[in-house]
């Protein structure tokens, strides 16, 4: 066995890209952005929403009227974790239904051209990346009302 | 520890979250299509009356607290899963998972206490 | 009246562990052939440009999974796969990533068959003296061999291995390959190890590191679908979990000294009609 052998894993690079993958694999990886950024957000939601505690002036200095976290930056912000919410709910849907067994389809004889789970669940992924399209874009709508 | 254990309660707190951080967006996001009940004060849903209003329901206060423990273990659970892939020695492992388990108790005592607070002071206005 | 050939580009990531700090591209233009395969190519090279080329090869069709390399982008069996399906252009080949590389195109898959040893990919049963002296067959019919069936055309390539955003990272991690075996013995009905398996596979960087990035299914050169089996374990280890799962007994022995006997409905063999001595 060589002494000197090149390290070829790819690391965190692998999470992101690593080669030439089909959808479902960068929704694998957009699930876990999203993830990270409502966690991000959500620890800080808990602090700002104590507030509620120590009475109104408290509260609407961070969400009141003219309240610091009204500010457009924290909107285009908090519009973010909207978005990151409505793909991250979704396609957590089709990972609980497709890692639970369902949606994969049974053991079959392999016959070339291969079907693999990927075939038999893509319909429901399409219909479930459509509902968060669709849940997105009315909460985007809902911002810009305001 | 048998991880499938912890993983299936990933899952059910998904499921809790969906329907009652669903719920939560709908009040705040979609309020064109929330009924009165949960924007009792009408207008924003951020503003303090509205805050009051449904500071005093017990569902709201019952429904933060069960949504605060689901999202802080599947948040967590997500976070230490993706910490645990990245390769670190199994004694880090364990440092980060008991870190992360404080300080979802601790954000869990927090936030439920703000919650049991926030109706008592709510039930005085 | 002469031709001009068709020329293809290779460009090969080149490793030799006596000199090279790192690996580097090295490109080659060879003549490119109708039906032509990534492994003729490399063929071709060897032959007329680079003789200290090295990659591993040994069916050419497909059956044995010792030329699993990265093409374009995508690890698969070199053997297999038409330079023309995969571009007219420019062929890049590299090591198996996920594996460290021990010359050129040769990855070091020690980790592979550690972790699939791990898991025990073999019928396991408490009758341990039938196992290691077996006497009869065991019974199973063709429904019950097709729960199981597609998981054992696994040629080990390591393609999925490859392909994983988990093994990329976290090298604890048993990894598509070993994780679909150990579900294709768990599921065979001749096999009473689930408990004794899932210990290797229930736990911290085990079956629920799996996150379904399904590339692992998409790489496979054989049809096996890791990701379903994968899919399909962790629904057996949440329904355990749950009280759900109905755990059937391993199927009987039908013949031989320690053989149980058979079902009601399978007739007996007819009498022979060529004198036995």
């Amino acid at each position: 066995m060589a002494q000197n052998v090149h390290d070829n894993h790819l690391g965190i690079k692998g999470w992101a890209f690593g080669g030439s993958w089909s959808f479902e694999r960068y929704l694998y990886t957009l699930h876990r952005l999203t993830g990270l950024g409502i966690l991000a957000y959500f620890l800080m939601h808990i602090f700002v929403t104590t507030a509620r505690v120590f009475g109104p002036d408290s509260w609407n200095t961070l969400l009141g009227e003219h309240g610091f976290l009204k500010m457009t930056v924290f909107k285009i912000g908090e519009l973010m974790v909207f978005a990151a919410f409505g793909f991250h709910a979704f396609n957590g849907i089709r990972l609980a239904l497709v890692e639970l067994g369902f949606l994969v389809g049974k053991p079959i004889e392999p016959v070339y051209p291969y079907k693999t789970c990927l075939n038999t669940s893509r319909a429901a992924t399409a219909v479930l990346m459509l509902l968060a399209a669709v849940v997105i874009v009315m909460g985007g709508w809902d911002f810009f009302m305001d | 520890m048998r991880h499938s254990r912890l993983w299936t309660w990933h899952i059910i707190a998904g499921i809790i979250i969906l329907t009652l951080l669903g719920l939560h967006m709908l009040i705040m996001h979609l309020e064109a299509l929330t009924p009165k009940a949960l924007n009792p004060a009408g207008g924003e849903a951020v503003d303090w009356a509205n805050v009051v209003a449904r500071g005093k329901m017990v569902f709201f206060m019952i429904t933060y607290i069960l949504l605060l423990g689901a999202a802080l273990y599947h948040g967590l659970y997500g976070l230490n899963t993706i910490v645990g892939e990245l390769n670190i020695r199994p004694g880090l492992k364990r440092c980060c998972a008991a870190v992360l388990t404080l300080m979802g108790v601790g954000l869990f005592i927090l936030g439920s206490w703000a919650a049991v607070a926030a109706r008592t002071a709510a039930m005085k206005m | 009246m002469s031709e001009t050939k068709k020329m293809i580009i290779f460009r090969v990531r080149k490793f030799d562990p006596a000199h090279d700090a790192a690996p580097a591209w090295k490109t080659f233009q060879i003549p490119f052939t109708k039906g032509m395969t990534v492994l003729d190519g490399l063929h071709t090279i060897k032959q007329t440009q680079d003789p200290g080329l090295a990659w591993r090869y040994s069916c050419r069709m497909g059956v044995c999974g010792s030329c699993a390399m990265l093409i374009n982008c995508k690890p698969t069996l070199a053997c297999n796969t038409q330079v023309s399906a995969v571009s007219e252009k420019e062929i890049c080949v590299a090591a198996l990533p996920n594996f460290n590389t021990v010359r050129d195109l040769v990855p070091d898959l020690t980790p592979l068959f550690e972790k699939h040893q791990a898991v025990k990919p073999f019928i396991l049963r408490e009758d341990k003296t039938e196992m290691d002296n077996p006497t009869g067959e065991y019974e199973q019919t063709p429904h019950e061999l097709e729960a199981y069936l597609q998981f054992s055309y696994c040629i080990r390539c390591g393609a999925c291995m490859a392909a994983c955003p988990t093994f990329a990272t976290d090298r604890d991690y048993p990894g598509p390959m070993p994780l679909a075996q150990a579900y294709r013995y768990s599921s065979d009905t001749r096999d009473g190890g689930f408990d004794e398996r899932m210990k290797a596979v229930d736990r911290s960087s085990g079956v629920f590191s799996c996150h379904f990035g399904s590339e692992c299914s998409a790489a496979c050169p054989k049809g096996v679908d890791p990701a379903k089996a994968i899919q399909l374990m962790k629904r057996r280890l949440v329904w355990d979990y749950l009280r759900l799962l109905k755990k059937k007994k391993p199927c009987d022995l039908i013949h031989g000294e320690r053989a149980t006997g058979r079902r009601d409905n399978i007739p007996e063999a007819p009498e022979y009609t060529i004198p036995q001595k």
